[in-house]
């Protein structure tokens, strides 16, 4: 069975390192946080200028002047720290911070990532997508494998526009968990319980590869 | 030590005439200067081009300031949360122009600091890097970015002295900082306005030399645009 957002998040936070600093995008990133292991240690990075993002407020404790990048109210923690617009993206694009986890309408096979903008429709900006994607080494996109109509997300070139080139390096979707690779092409890792690879094929318009068997991911 | 106290935003803006460049602080409806806004509104001034980066939300921040069709141009990182700016927008009414939200603080950084351009990675093989010089540094593509600099640079802080030294709370430091530092003229509006000596120099995030006229705001709304708390 495919994976709910909640499968998706908890399988990314296996990827997850103890003693990083990570930025989660808005959505199925943010959802990262939840389900990162006890005994690992991290710090996430808020675009908006707070490295050390705390859990939601009580209800007597709501700041107006401690938002997170999507505009939530959140807390501090012990260690955390504040600062400017252009010192965070100073972090962002200096390379300081470790690991970077978003969503995306479109992936292709080079590493190519679209997820800021669809012709036609009202255009709300990058906002810190471009920055991001043009600076880290280490980017995973959290996406469903295909869109509402059934076509697929997982493409040989981005037919959107793009947000950055040859960046991403591993994509989790409800469907399968796969590197893209240097030379271009989803290589398949690990299929969701119960999908098959057969269905992971027919769901991917860009190079799948596919090398021996596929384990199915494990998620508690 | 100068005396840059002005009695109210009335006051503060009012040399800001039709077709000045403005910049205005915060990220989403957190840090923007709210007093500012509402004397902008209260005077009608026109064809205002602002640099900020969100549009506030329909009927609160720079929101305002297009319901009443005083802005002409943006220049955002990220503009949703308000359908009167798409509305503008789409009929032609407004100008926008979409910057990646580091480049955006960047360039103000630049302009403040005397630095006329500086090259990133950002944006590089996208839409944003048309007609911009691109050159590689250790192997990796980079685009030319220019400085922005604007007539009046309008900041909110949570303390200030009457200097225009400036302490900020919380995430509403965002881009006040570098605001303060690309305006010809930068006003500051502060939640406390204290006397020149009580702030520890120590603790200074935006020295007073960034800012020319500084006043004690009000009535702070501080509306948030996502209140969330633990389940």
């Amino acid at each position: 069975m495919a994976l709910d957002k909640i499968g998706i998040a908890k399988r990314i936070a296996q990827e997850v390192q103890d003693g990083t600093y990570i930025n989660l995008g808005i959505g199925i990133p943010t959802l990262v946080a939840n389900f990162i292991a006890d005994d690992i240690s991290v710090v996430l990075q808020s675009e908006n200028g707070l490295l050390g993002i705390g859990p939601f407020p009580e209800e007597e404790a709501v700041d107006a002047d401690l938002i997170n990048a999507g505009k939530q109210t959140v807390t501090t923690i012990k260690g955390s720290s504040l600062f400017n617009s252009a010192e965070s993206f100073a972090m962002i694009r200096g390379g300081h911070v470790d690991l970077t986890i978003l969503g995306a309408m479109e992936v292709s096979e080079h590493g190519d990532i679209a997820n800021w903008k669809i012709p036609g429709k009202m255009v709300k900006g990058m906002g810190g997508a471009m920055d991001l994607v043009a600076s880290a080494d280490n980017i995973i996109v959290a996406m469903q494998h295909t869109s509402r109509s059934g076509d697929s997300k997982l493409l040989k070139n981005c037919s959107l526009p793009i947000t950055g080139i040859h960046c991403v390096k591993k994509v989790v979707t409800d469907l399968a968990v796969l590197d893209i690779l240097p030379e271009g092409g989803f290589k398949l890792l690990e299929r969701a319980p119960g999908v098959t690879v057969e269905e992971i094929q027919a769901a991917t318009e860009g190079t799948l590869i596919i090398e021996g068997e596929i384990p199915e991911m494990e998620i508690d | 030590m100068i005396n840059k106290e002005v009695r109210n935003a009335d006051e503060a803006t009012h040399d800001i005439v039709a077709n000045a460049t403005l910049m205005l602080g915060g990220f989403g409806l957190c840090g923007i200067p709210e007093n500012c806004i509402s004397a902008l509104v209260k005077k009608g001034t026109k064809g205002l081009t602002c640099i900020s980066n969100n549009a506030g939300v329909d009927d609160f921040g720079i929101g305002l300031m297009l319901q009443t069709r005083q802005v002409k141009k943006m220049i955002s990182s990220y503009v949703g949360e308000n359908a009167e700016f798409e509305r503008q927008l789409l009929s032609g009414e407004l100008a926008v122009d979409l910057i990646p939200q580091g480049t955006l603080a960047e360039r103000i950084r630049a302009g403040g600091a005397g630095i006329p351009a500086f090259f990133t990675p950002a944006g590089y093989g996208t839409e944003v890097a048309e007609g911009k010089e691109v050159r590689e540094f250790d192997g990796k593509m980079h685009l030319l970015e220019s400085w922005l600099k604007a007539d009046f640079a309008l900041v909110k802080a949570w303390k200030g002295d009457k200097s225009g030294n400036l302490v900020f709370k919380g995430t509403a430091r965002n881009f006040n900082p570098m605001m303060a530092m690309a305006g010809k003229i930068t006003i500051a509006e502060v939640e406390e306005l204290v006397e020149v000596g009580e702030l520890d120099p120590n603790q200074v995030h935006t020295p007073g030399i960034y800012v020319q006229r500084i006043f004690q705001g009000k009535d702070y709304e501080k509306r948030i645009e996502q209140r969330t708390t633990k389940l």
